[in-house]
C-alpha cells in the first residue's frame, strides 16, 4: 500500500541514478565527447579504440563499484540505526570497517615485522582486499558471537565501538614502527577508491551485495517490528535471536566486502538513510530498503565525480568527499528538527 | 466471530513463583480470569507488579507453579500463536517515535501478516477499527512524537486492539497522565473488555479508581497475595496490609486510603 504512494519519488530517483551514472563516466581525466560515449554505451565500435578502453576498462567498472558501494554502504546503515535503535549508527560502530583496516594494516605494515623471515612477495588489491575481507570477517565473528551473550543491543554498541578503538590502537602501534613507504601504502588505502577494480574484483563484490540486499529484504518485517523496540518485537511473534543474526550478517556482508575493495569510506552509512527518511517521510522498510540503496548508489557516484576533479590529473580521496559532504548533512539535519529520531 | 464465545477461563495461574535467575521475588499467586475480565494488579512499589505482568505476557519465564493460557501451558505455545492470543502495553518508550500514528497501529497486524509485512482488506479493517475505537481518527497522519502522553497512551493501546487478541496486558497504562485522561483510559479499556470480552489486565498504583471500576483485582502483598472482587476484598480487609499501617489507612466505607495523621 504504501510503495504506491511513493512510486513518483521512486521513479524520479531511478532518473537521477541514471543521470549520475552517466555524468560519472563521461567525465574524467581525458576528454570523450558525449556522443561517444553513448556510442560506447550502447555497443557500437568508435574510431578512437582508447576512449572506447578508457570507459569500458576503466570508467564503468569504477562507477559501477561507486554505485554497488554507495547502496551497500547506505543499506548496512539502515540496518544499523533500526537494530540499534539509534540515529547515529552506522556500518563503522560495528567496528566492521575498524576490522578492514587492521586486516589491510597487518599485511601492508605487518609484514615488515617478518620479512627477514619470511619474504611477501608484494601487496596488490586482491591480497589487500582479502586481508581487509578477512579482518572485517573477524571482527564481526567476534561481534556475534558477543551479541549472543549480550541482550542488550545498547551494549552491543558500545562493545563495537571498544573493537573499533582497539583495532585503532593496534593500527596506530603499526604504523608508529613501520617504514614511511608502507605507511603511505596504507594511508592510501584509507583514503578510499573505487577506481583499479578489475571486471572480476568486481564480480565478486557485486556479488557480496547482491546477498547483502537479498537478505535484508527477507529481514523487512522483523526491521518494521523492531521501530516498536525489542519487548514489544518479543511479543508480536517474530523470531527476535534469528533476526538478530540475519540483520547482522547482511551488515557485515555489505559494509565489509565495500571496506575490503574499496576503503573505508565514512558518513554514507549514517547520512543517507536520514536523507531518505526525510525526502519519503516514512519509517516503513519496506520503503526504506530500496530508497536507501538508489540514495546510497546516487550519492557515492556524485561524490566520486567529485574526487576525480573533472578535467585534471589529481583524483581526491573519495573518503575526504564523503566527509566534507556527509557531516554537514548530519549537522543540518540534527539543527533542523532539532534532534535525531529515526 | 472470535471473542464472542461463550464464557470461559482465559488466563490462570497457579501456585505461580515469579523472579528473575532462579531466585523469586513473589510467590503463592493464584487467580483465574474469565473473558471480558477486567484486571488489575496491585501493590506497593518493588513488590513485583511488573515482573507479574512479563511473566503474564511470557517475556520472562516463570520460576514455579504455572500460568494457564486459554486452558493450556504458556510454554506450549509458540512466540507467534502466542502473539495472536495476547498483546501489550508496556511502559518503555518506543524504538522510533518517527513512526506515524497510522503506521503503528498497522504494526499491530504483525502476527498475521505475510512474509514482507503486506495487510490484507482485513488486516486493514481491523486497523481501522481500532483507530476509531480509541478516538484518533484526526491525528492518525501524525508522528508519535508530536503526540501527548494521553494520545500516545491510546495509540498504543490502538495498537493492541489491532492485534485482536483475547487478552491485553497493560503496565501502568495511567502513569503521567492527569487525572481525567487517567479515568478516560481505565473506562474506555473497561468498555473494550465488556463489549469485546477480551481479558484486560494491567498493572496500576490508582488502587482507588481500581475498586471503582474494576471486575477483579490481584493484590501483591508478598505473602499469599488475595485475589477477588474488590468488594469480597474490601470484606476480608485484603487491602488493610498493603501498606505500612503508620502512613496510610484504609477506609472500607470509601474504598479509599487515607493518610494517617
Amino acid at each position: 500500500m504504501p510503495l504506491k504512494t511513493h512510486s513518483t519519488s521512486f521513479i524520479i530517483l531511478a532518473f537521477l541514478l541514471m543521470g549520475a551514472f552517466v555524468l560519472n563516466i563521461s567525465l574524467g581525466s581525458v576528454t570523450i565527447p558525449f556522443k561517444h560515449i553513448f556510442s560506447i554505451l550502447f555497443g557500437s565500435t568508435i574510431e578512437n579504440s582508447s576512449w572506447e578502453y578508457i570507459i569500458i576498462n576503466y570508467r564503468i567498472p569504477k562507477a559501477i563499484t561507486a554505485m554497488l558501494s554507495g547502496a551497500a554502504l547506505a543499506l548496512s546503515g539502515l540496518l544499523m540505526q533500526t537494530l540499534f535503535r539509534n540515529p547515529l549508527a552506522g556500518p563503522f560502530v560495528l567496528g566492521i570497517s575498524s576490522g578492514a583496516s587492521l586486516g589491510a594494516a597487518l599485511l601492508i605494515m605487518g609484514s615488515s615485522f617478518i620479512t627477514s623471515y619470511v619474504s611477501i612477495a608484494y601487496i596488490n588489491d586482491i591480497s589487500l582486499a582479502i586481508a581487509a575481507s578477512i579482518g572485517s570477517f573477524l571482527v564481526l565473528f567476534a561481534v556475534v558471537i558477543v551479541a549472543s551473550k549480550v541482550k542488550d543491543t545498547m551494549a552491543l554498541l558500545i562493545i563495537g565501538l571498544m573493537f573499533g578503538s582497539i583495532t585503532g590502537a593496534v593500527v596506530s602501534v603499526l604504523s608508529y614502527f613501520t617504514q614511511a613507504e608502507k605507511l603511505q601504502q596504507y594511508v592510501y588505502w584509507s583514503f578510499g577508491s573505487v577506481g583499479n577494480l578489475t571486471w572480476g574484483q568486481l564480480s565478486i563484490l557485486a556479488s557480496l551485495t547482491v546477498i547483502g540486499i537479498l537478505l535484508s529484504i527477507l529481514c523487512i518485517k522483523p526491521l518494521n517490528t523492531l521501530l516498536l523496540g525489542e519487548s514489544y518485537a518479543k511479543t508480536m511473534g517474530i523470531h527476535l535471536k534469528k533476526s538478530r543474526y540475519m540483520i547482522i550478517l547482511a551488515t557485515g556482508l555489505l559494509a565489509g566486502s565495500v571496506t575490503a575493495f574499496a576503503g573505508p569510506i565514512a558518513f554514507l552509512g549514517l547520512a543517507v538513510p536520514h536523507l531518505a527518511r526525510q525526502i519519503f517521510k516514512t519509517t516503513n522498510h519496506r520503503v526504506l530498503v530500496p530508497a536507501v540503496i538508489l540514495f546510497g548508489a546516487i550519492v557515492l557516484l556524485i561524490c566520486d565525480t567529485v574526487a576525480q576533479l573533472p578535467g585534471s590529473e589529481s583524483v581526491l580521496p573519495i573518503n575526504a568527499i564523503t566527509s566534507i559532504i556527509g557531516a554537514p548533512v548530519v549537522i543540518w539535519l540534527l539543527l533542523r528538527k532539532r534532534k535525531m529520531v529515526f | 466471530m472470535k471473542g464472542q464465545a461463550s464464557e470461559h477461563k482465559s488466563m490462570e495461574a497457579k501456585a505461580l513463583s515469579i523472579g528473575y535467575k532462579g531466585v523469586p521475588i513473589v510467590s503463592n499467586i493464584d487467580f483465574s480470569l474469565n473473558t471480558g475480565d477486567f484486571t488489575s494488579i496491585i501493590g506497593i512499589n518493588g513488590v513485583g507488579k511488573s515482573t507479574l505482568l512479563r511473566t503474564l505476557a511470557h517475556m520472562q519465564n516463570h520460576i514455579s507453579g504455572s500460568v494457564l493460557v486459554d486452558g493450556l501451558e504458556i510454554g506450549s505455545y509458540n512466540s507467534l500463536e502466542l502473539a495472536t492470543k495476547m498483546s501489550v502495553v508496556l511502559t518503555e518508550s518506543l524504538a522510533s517515535k518517527n513512526l506515524s500514528v497510522l503506521e503503528l497501529v498497522m504494526l499491530g497486524r504483525q502476527p498475521y501478516t505475510n512474509w514482507i509485512g503486506t495487510l490484507t482488506e482485513d488486516d486493514k479493517i481491523q486497523v481501522k477499527n481500532a483507530i476509531v475505537n480509541l478516538d484518533l481518527e484526526s491525528i492518525q497522519h501524525k508522528k508519535c512524537y508530536e503526540l501527548s502522553d494521553g494520545q500516545l497512551q491510546r495509540v498504543m493501546i490502538a495498537r493492541a486492539l489491532a492485534q485482536d487478541t483475547s487478552i491485553i496486558l497493560l503496565d501502568e497504562p495511567t502513569t503521567h497522565l492527569d487525572l481525567f485522561h487517567k479515568v478516560r483510559i481505565l473506562k474506555l479499556l473497561k468498555e473494550i473488555a465488556k463489549n469485546t470480552q477480551k481479558t484486560i489486565i494491567y498493572t496500576t498504583h490508582e488502587i482507588d479508581m481500581a475498586i471503582q471500576l474494576c471486575d477483579k483485582m490481584i493484590l501483591l502483598d508478598g505473602q499469599n497475595n488475595p485475589f477477588g472482587q474488590p468488594c469480597e476484598l474490601i470484606e476480608n480487609k485484603s487491602f488493610e496490609n498493603i501498606f505500612p499501617k503508620d502512613t496510610v489507612v484504609f477506609d472500607p466505607e470509601t474504598g479509599t486510603f487515607k493518610i494517617k495523621k
